[in-house]
């Protein structure tokens, strides 16, 4: 029951924190918008791809993007708590390492949470369709997706000391993660050498499992697509639980 | 007697620096105890042992009944802390961070907001629970995290310097409140401090810490006793200090120019004749002795001396800096 409380307390922290600095929901979506608007908009006057338009083909990526970027460099909220000190107030409390370790997850899932939110709705501008159905699985999905990648974060947090060695670390995860994706290409015609890379990133079957459910275009099995990101999302909570075991204020 | 903490032999050493150098010390229940030393003595890493934030080199304790390496989280459920550095989210209002504070600490959520009122109450910030903690001064935020630290009731409290850059009237106020928590409900507590009022009006017993070692314990009255008498400073030209040594009641002369300190058993019985005998003297101050006597008798040091450095709202410009 207790553990329930604290996991409440450290959601609702993040949460409070993440509605306070309004401008951070602004500045995550400006990024995508640019994809999408410009990016999609420029090559799309040239390109359609599989009979979709090109902004609407890259409208499932750029969720996933959208998801890496947030949950990866929520991470760096735990550098800031070693800072202000706040991480030895919650270490001091008497809950689990591992109750610590899901509040800050799911906050961090929430944020991301918001802004796909956002986006999705926006997405009927981008030639997006929608059924009941297909909202409600893109919800799972993502949130799979924000749960696994914001775990990264958060690994990648509790080593650090300093947000700049955050920032140099992060961008060296997420800029791969996400050019090897298929965000922004078709995946079923590629040299073998890209293929192989793309196929080892998990990330490249939340966007294909995306399209297979917005779009109705896919790569692989969507069965396929959804059990790799069970796996990534177990493997990732399970690291992500014991980075905290040794985490220090 | 029940002990509810047991410091067995408790050491912390980082690379070269041994900050806790073997500490052992019982603390009985509803017990106020200081640990008094100053800048660097290793206070602050260990209440952090204590309270299972940092492992220890060597040797280990008991919180509770409970060993700090084997249960370090019932450990963590019998204890309170006020930090030195302040560790409240700045971003958040005073009110959200005692609620955080009282969902982590397990408070029942029936009696959170009578908790959190009162706490407020206590600290004399209820007008201002609403505000960002970044637009607070830095004594309110000081008066915040105590009020944070107490809220929970916990069975044990540990203060790390408290009432650093707290103004009189406020000090007096949270003096009174732990008192009463002590006497009342039984709470023991731990507080560091390197102000000698506080040590000598607020705690049951004192320990004085140096480099890392225990080397005194008892009664801040008993501390001030064992140095023999009270303290007596004289200005004059040519003492006859021969003639006070040989006073059984002369524990201890020290001359620097024209200064002449004495410690002298039962001064008042004695200061008549102790003038008499020493010639003449342009001015003449008695008092009974401090801590700070007591530290200067055990370490050669004044406590005092290096103690203005790093105070709670200069740390705090720099947390704050830090984190820009
Ligand atoms: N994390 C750390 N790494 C290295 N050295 C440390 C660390 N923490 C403390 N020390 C060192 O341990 C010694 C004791 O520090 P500590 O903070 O316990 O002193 P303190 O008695 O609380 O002093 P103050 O009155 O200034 O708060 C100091 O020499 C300090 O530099
Ligand atoms: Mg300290």
């Amino acid at each position: 029951m207790s553990e329930l409380t604290g996991l409440y307390g450290m959601w609702y922290r993040e949460l409070k924190v993440f509605m306070r600095e309004k401008s951070r929901i602004f500045s995550s979506l400006l990024n995508p918008l640019m994809w999408l608007v410009v990016f999609g908009t420029g090559l799309g006057s040239a390109v359609s791809i599989q009979g979709a338009n090109y902004q609407t083909f890259i409208f499932p990526g750029i969720l996933v993007m959208t998801v890496l970027f947030t949950c990866i460099f929520f991470g760096a909220y735990i550098v800031l708590d070693k800072r202000i000190d706040f991480l030895k107030e919650v270490l001091v409390a008497p809950i689990s390492r591992t109750t610590m370790f899901f509040g800050k997850a799911l906050g961090g899932t929430t944020d991301a949470f918001i802004e796909v939110m956002i986006l999705l709705a926006l997405g009927v501008f981008f030639g997006i369709h929608y059924s009941v159905l297909s909202v409600l699985l893109t919800l799972l999905t993502m949130f799979i997706v924000a749960i696994s990648v914001v775990s990264i974060g958060l690994i990648i947090g509790s080593f650090m000391n300093s947000t700049e060695g955050f920032g140099l670390i992060g961008g060296f995860v997420v800029f791969p993660l996400f050019f090897l994706s298929g965000a922004l290409f078709p995946t079923n015609n590629l040299p073998s050498w890209l293929a192989a890379f793309v196929g080892v990133n998990p990330l490249s079957y939340a966007v294909d499992l995306l399209r297979g459910l917005l779009l109705n275009l896919h790569t692989y099995n969507l069965w396929l697509d959804f059990s790799v990101l069970v796996g990534f999302a177990v493997v990732m909570v399970v690291a992500g639980t014991l980075a905290f075991r040794r985490l220090k204020p | 007697m029940s002990y509810v903490i047991e410091i067995d032999g408790l050491h912390k050493h980082f690379g070269d620096v041994k900050a806790v150098n073997g500490i052992s010390l019982k603390v009985k229940q509803g017990e106020i105890f200081g640990l008094l030393g100053p800048n660097g003595s290793g206070k602050t890493t260990t209440l952090s042992m204590l309270a299972t934030l940092i492992k220890p080199t060597k040797g280990t304790a008991y919180v509770d009944g409970h060993d700090i390496l084997k249960e370090p989280s019932r450990v963590r459920a019998a204890i309170g802390f006020v930090f030195q550095e302040p560790s409240s989210d700045d971003l958040l209002t005073g009110k959200e961070n005692l609620y955080i504070h009282s969902l982590l600490y397990g408070v029942k959520v029936a009696d959170l907001e009578k908790r959190i009122q009162e706490a407020f109450k206590l600290v004399d910030l209820t007008d201002r629970q609403n505000s960002i903690v970044r637009t607070y001064s830095g004594g309110m935020r000081r008066r915040l995290e105590i009020a944070r630290g107490l809220m929970h009731q916990p069975k044990i409290l540990f203060l790390d310097e408290p009432t650093l850059g707290l103004d009189p009237q406020t000090r007096d106020h949270l003096w009174k409140y732990i008192k009463k928590l002590s006497t009342e409900r039984g709470v023991s507590v731990i507080i560091t401090t390197h102000y000698m009022d506080e040590a000598d009006v607020l705690c049951d017993r004192v320990g004085i810490i140096s480099a890392g070692r225990i080397i005194a314990t008892d009664t801040p009255a008993n501390l001030k006793k064992s140095l023999g008498g009270d303290i007596i400073t004289m200005k004059i030209k040519s003492p006859n200090t021969a003639a006070i040594r040989r006073l059984k009641y002369v524990k201890k002369v020290e001359r620097s120019g024209d200064i002449l300190r004495l410690t002298v058993k039962d001064s008042d019985l004695h200061l008549q004749e102790l003038l008499k005998k020493i010639g003449k003297v342009e001015s003449v101050e008695a008092r009974s002795p401090s801590l700070n006597d007591v530290f200067i008798k055990y370490t050669g040091r004044n406590i005092e001396d290096n103690s203005a450095e790093g105070g709670w709202s200069q740390r705090m410009i720099q947390a704050r800096s830090r984190n820009e």
